[in-house]
């Protein structure tokens, strides 16, 4: 079984990374949170999550670099085609009845998905009426999603992901090749809010008719996980959409009543018009 | 060798996964005790057929793994193409999208060793075959965690370096023919 001793350590870790720094993963996933700060152990040099806690608690500028063990930052554009040519098929149609719409892409990473929605509300004749909103709580992350700028090796996966998405245009339209990264165009930027946001300790912030939060929850426990549904539950107005990873799901959550399944392989929801 | 104890079945493969888990899975009773965790390793962004063609060929329920499902007796769980399955230690399994290791994403040692934590010597290990050296490091956590290691004998397998390399990590690892890793497991339905 796990080491009692490192178990307990484990947990006073996370309890002062919260009382110092106010970043709360008491709730995440426990067995690949764990994985990631023995990683972090390793690499910052400590013997012990003990060692490692009384190293941050009392060295601010130690924390940056176990912070970024503590998130996991990974994002294509147009990431899983399928769920975009969905969103573009299926829920677009829904989404232009709306005079003005809101999204919402929760733990936005570096701005991949609000960059591939708003290329694609671009393409679908809905980017004067909307705002989307990318909120994360990796401050360096966010930064990056502001910048806009992609390494060039990723761009071929990128515009195959967004020419199998339904893509209307040529992805190379929205950027320019400088310095070895692709910068987007800074005019997608013009509908798109950046900020900081965390689904462990802060509420809703506005009404929106989309939100899509995709393999972020797959990092949280149970619990956490239904204090994140349910802020997606409270800001969707009624009949709003709600997108997940493809391997996530809102069956074990206590939330799961106040949806109906919209597109089950997409893992499409939509929140029913009396929740 | 029979472990009574065995709560929980870790198993990995890669090069000729399907050949192996049809000589292995097939074969398991409906009544068999415990759950069952496959890794093996699929090309990303393809679907499986894997579960599908287990599924037709098995008595016990075949699922793709879903994030924080409880984790039920007598249920074969793969892991989801280009997701790691970790096993949680409230007994559900969670998947996260966290870096390949050894290239592998799902990683054979990551599902072993979080599955090493939550059940410690509950666990039985397997290792089949496989060209890379996958598993080899989990086999060793389940074997630290008091855990039981089985390595499918690498002169029986399709690819003999990942069964081979299980072995060099754990020297007292058994090396068994895939009918005896069967054999061996219908034993732990007899043991109960």
């Amino acid at each position: 079984m796990a080491d009692a001793v490192e178990d307990v350590e484990f947990r006073l870790l996370l309890e002062a990374v919260f009382r110092r720094y106010h970043y709360d993963f008491r709730g995440y996933s426990m067995a690949s949170l764990k994985r990631r700060l023995r990683q972090a152990r390793e690499r910052m040099g400590c013997a012990t999550f003990s060692q490692l806690q009384d190293r941050i608690l009392h060295d601010r500028t130690a924390f940056p670099e176990l912070f970024s063990f503590l998130t996991v930052q990974v994002s294509e554009l147009f990431r899983d085609p399928a769920y975009f040519l969905a969103i573009r098929e299926k829920v677009v149609p829904y989404l232009r009845t709306y005079p003005s719409l809101k999204v919402w892409v929760a733990g936005c990473s570096a701005g991949e998905e609000v960059y591939s929605l708003a290329i694609l509300f671009r393409e679908e004749g809905l980017e004067d009426r909307t705002m989307i909103y990318g909120t994360d709580i990796n401050p360096e992350a966010l930064g990056r999603a502001e910048a806009g700028v992609y390494e060039l090796d990723r761009i071929p996966l990128f515009t195959e992901n967004h020419r199998r998405s339904g893509g209307k245009s040529s992805l190379s339209d929205y950027y320019t090749a400088a310095y070895g990264g692709a910068v987007f165009d800074k005019s997608l930027r013009r509908r798109a809010v950046f900020s900081d946001h965390s689904l462990a300790a802060d509420q809703v912030f506005a009404e929106v008719q989309l939100v899509s939060c995709r393999n972020v929850l797959i990092y949280f426990d149970q619990p956490l996980q239904d204090r994140a549904i349910g802020l997606f539950k409270d800001s969707l107005s009624l009949k709003g959409f709600l997108g997940l990873g493809s391997r996530e799901s809102l069956r074990f959550s206590r939330h799961a009543g106040a949806f109906e399944e919209f597109d089950r392989a997409e893992r499409l929801y939509r929140k029913r018009g009396d929740a | 060798m029979t472990s009574p104890r065995a709560r929980a079945i870790a198993m990995g493969a890669s090069a000729g996964a399907l050949e192996a888990l049809s000589a292995v899975l097939p074969g398991l009773p409906g009544d068999f005790p415990t759950p069952i965790f496959v890794v093996v390793h699929l090309p990303a962004h393809h679907e499986s057929l894997m579960a599908q063609l287990l599924r037709d060929a098995c008595r016990l329920p075949v699922r793709e793994a879903e994030d924080k499902e409880p984790i039920e007796p007598g249920t074969i769980y793969l892991a989801p193409p280009d997701y790691h399955l970790l096993i949680e230690p409230d007994l559900r399994l969670s998947l996260s999208g966290e870096e390949p290791v050894l290239f592998s994403r799902p990683s054979i040692d990551v599902m072993f060793e979080t599955a090493a934590e939550a059940y410690g010597p509950g666990l039985v290990g397997v290792v089949l075959t496989g060209a890379n050296s996958d598993g080899a490091r989990g086999l060793r956590a389940i074997r630290d965690a008091g855990g039981i290691g089985l390595v499918q004998r690498p002169d029986t397998a399709l690819a003999s370096a990942m069964p081979r390399a299980a072995l060099a990590s754990c020297p007292d690892a058994a090396s068994l023919t895939l009918e005896e890793i069967a054999q061996y497991l219908r034993g732990l339905v007899a043991s109960r």
